[in-house]
């Protein structure tokens, strides 16, 4: 018998520090088999936020940089401006991305910044204890929205993808989701097609990936996963955004 | 060699390999816990395993090896 | 050695690029915007990256970045963009990171002035973001020095793996003088930490912050108040002027102190005997050279343009051992020679 599937090797042999069922594993995970099947490991330098995956640098086996919350995308951009002919990366949380960090967030890809963003949007702040995020689904309930997110009183969640899309730096913005093992397949595919951008220099990409708080949502990992496919999908529909084929920014 | 293993105390017990399993052959042992306090995954009969790694796949701890 | 009449802000930012930076992150700011304007103009031609960020706070995690993979690099702003820039130096001190940072200070609080002031010496000595932690402050009092300084912030900061700041005013960075570009040593500390790829020849290095756990960041905490007393040891500078048989001493730093240099010449034909203590370091601060100064001085006289803030650390050099008096103009005012010495004239009669 021959092994099939097993550890890539980008991602360290250690347990890491996420609740049992949360997604983040699993978005590690791919994220690694692509390196590994790059074999990029090397040249690769990852930003990590502040949030559940603040401390991603002690799983991935290439360079780590901590960045302060919200600024991964401003950090990059100092490491990839430095650094041109390496593989750049951010692993950013909603709260990270989407509210403390938009600035930094929006002004990276309109410049084209050639570099990959992995957002991981679960609609929570997880780390503090389950706050609403600018993610978070009207209806929805945090510890700061105990009644519900009302969009009269909290406004409205951002659709990233959406948003980036409208700019010209934005070479892929691709949503996915990890609620099931052909989704995975595809979140996997688009974090390949972001670093492969990156080797073509053709500007920023963003791979947006569905995920799940069990923790912080209340439900049990598995009452997660369908609760993400049946309620956070329909809100933040899968799919590629903006895809700029062909384009070099040399 | 079992086709489907599970690292004993790298599983937190979230059953999502449960769920993935088409062959409705992965469950949690409720009899063991690990040492972290979870009752870990286990393949319940490792001869109508297809080695499809729909479980491996599901797992967010990387507790899953297939072999085939 | 070449000589060159620039002005202030602009021979600073060639001096960055003679010293091996490599990537200058900023953001529009009066009175320092030369700096950008000149390495917007000239630094790529040399090799380097100029890039304007979307804000100061960007601007500063840029330089995080690039510092992490070992790069030189240098920021420029002024005192209310340094307030911006304070959380990220926190996290660049925090990370032991190397980086130079400028500051031309205006007046202030809030969006205070554009006119020249000394108000942010607390910030940059004592309070530059949250946590326990110190940069290099360097004061330039001259073209020339915003040069020097410039080159020696860059060595001493990757020698110490710390951000460095040269904290100058409007004046010297409006200021036009002959200068002189000192000859810059090519090779530069090794950098065995960058994150740079570790091209499989090495365990990953992560550059971070974070400690959850309480004695591992007491530990980490310790270690550079350790590197910081090495520090104080040897990198405290001041010029002493006159200050051998001096009664009254004056202390002041940059612009200001061009201004006592004149007054304590002013007195010196008056037959007063005066002298100045110029703090061209204010972390480290020369405590030494006070306290050599005071082995003459009756008293001391800081001369500040803000509402007093160096005259805290002369005080706590001397440990409150003779009367230290204060003369401040704030608000972008300047004190003018003949009123330090009416001041002089005024105090050294006090006993």
């Amino acid at each position: 018998m021959a092994v099939v599937f097993e550890r890539p090797k980008a991602l360290l042999d250690v347990s890491t520090h996420y609740c049992p069922g949360c997604t983040h594993g699993i978005i590690h995970r791919i994220l690694c088999e692509v390196i590994d099947e790059m074999g990029i490991e090397g040249d690769a330098i990852g930003v990590c936020p502040v949030g559940c995956s603040v401390m991603a640098y002690d799983y991935f086996a290439c360079d780590m940089i901590e960045a302060p919350h919200g600024r991964a995308p401003a950090v990059a951009t100092g490491v990839k401006r430095s650094n041109p002919d390496k593989f750049v990366f951010t692993y950013q949380g909603d709260g990270d991305l989407a509210a403390i960090g938009t600035a930094e967030t929006v002004h990276a890809a309109t410049r084209g910044e050639n570099i990959v963003v992995i957002f991981v949007n679960n609609g929570t702040y997880g780390m503090t204890g389950g706050q609403m995020a600018p993610t978070t689904l009207p209806g929805q309930v945090t510890q700061t929205t105990p009644y519900g997110r009302d969009p009269k009183i909290q406004g409205y969640p951002v659709r990233v993808c959406e948003m980036l899309s409208t700019l010209d730096g934005t070479a892929l913005a691709q949503r996915v989701a990890v609620d099931s093992v052909p989704h995975i397949k595809e979140a996997k595919k688009a974090i390949r097609k972001a670093f492969e951008n990156q080797k073509d220099k053709k500007g920023f990409s963003i791979v947006e990936v569905l995920s799940t708080c069990p923790t912080n949502w209340g439900l049990s990992p598995i009452e997660a996963i369908e609760r993400l496919r049946n309620e956070v999908i329909p809100y933040y529909p899968l799919g590629v955004y903006k895809d700029k084929e062909g384009e070099n920014n040399d | 060699m079992e086709k489907m293993s599970v690292i004993f105390d790298r599983c937190k017990g979230c059953g999502l390999c449960v769920s993935a399993c088409p062959k409705k052959i992965v469950e949690l042992n409720k009899e063991k816990r690990n040492a972290k306090g979870y009752f870990p995954a286990h393949c319940i009969d490792q001869d109508a395993c297809i080695s499809c790694a729909m479980c491996a796949t599901m797992c967010p701890d990387c507790a899953i090896i297939i072999n085939k | 050695m070449e000589r060159k009449l620039m002005k202030g802000n602009e021979a600073l930012a060639e001096a960055a690029i003679r010293a091996g930076c490599k990537c200058f992150f900023g953001y529009p700011i009066t009175p320092q915007t030369e700096i950008s304007a000149y390495l917007a103009k000239n630094f790529a031609k040399a090799g380097g990256l100029f890039l304007q960020a979307e804000s100061e706070i960007a601007a500063i995690n840029m330089v995080l970045g690039a510092s992490s993979t070992g790069t030189r690099v240098m920021t420029s702003s002024s005192s209310p963009g340094i307030s911006l820039k304070s959380e990220g130096i926190s996290y660049i001190a925090g990370s032991d990171l190397p980086a130079v940072i400028i500051n031309v200070q205006r007046g202030g609080p809030g969006l205070g002035g554009i006119q020249p002031s000394q108000a942010d010496y607390w910030q940059a000595t004592k309070a530059l973001g949250h946590g326990d932690f110190q940069l290099l402050v360097y004061a330039p009092a001259s073209v020339q020095e915003m040069v020097d300084m410039v080159v020696k912030a860059f060595d001493k900061a990757d020698e110490y793996r710390m951000p460095a700041m040269i904290l100058a005013d409007g004046f010297l960075g409006q200021m036009m003088e002959p200068i002189e570009f000192p000859e810059i040593k090519a090779e530069q500390v090794e950098k065995p930490w960058a994150a740079n790829g570790h091209g499989g020849k090495r365990a990953h290095n992560i550059i971070n912050s974070l400690y959850l756990k309480p004695e591992q960041l007491e530990k980490n905490v310790f270690e550079r108040y350790e590197r910081y007393e090495k520090i104080k040891a040897t990198e405290a500078d001041a010029e002493m002027y006159l200050t051998d048989d001096a009664e009254i001493t004056l202390v002041a730093y940059g612009a200001t102190a061009r201004v006592v240099k004149s007054a304590v010449n002013m007195a010196r034909e008056q037959g007063i005997k005066a002298g100045l203590v110029r703090p061209k370091t204010l972390w480290p601060f020369p405590v030494k050279q006070i306290n050599e100064a005071a082995k003459s001085a009756e008293k001391f006289l800081v001369v500040e343009m803000s509402m007093g803030q160096m005259i805290d650390d002369v005080k706590l050099a001397i440990n409150c051992s003779k009367p230290v008096e204060f003369m401040g103009r704030t608000g972008g005012m300047i004190m003018k020679p003949v009123e330090v010495l009416e001041e002089i004239k005024k105090i050294g009669g006090k006993k």
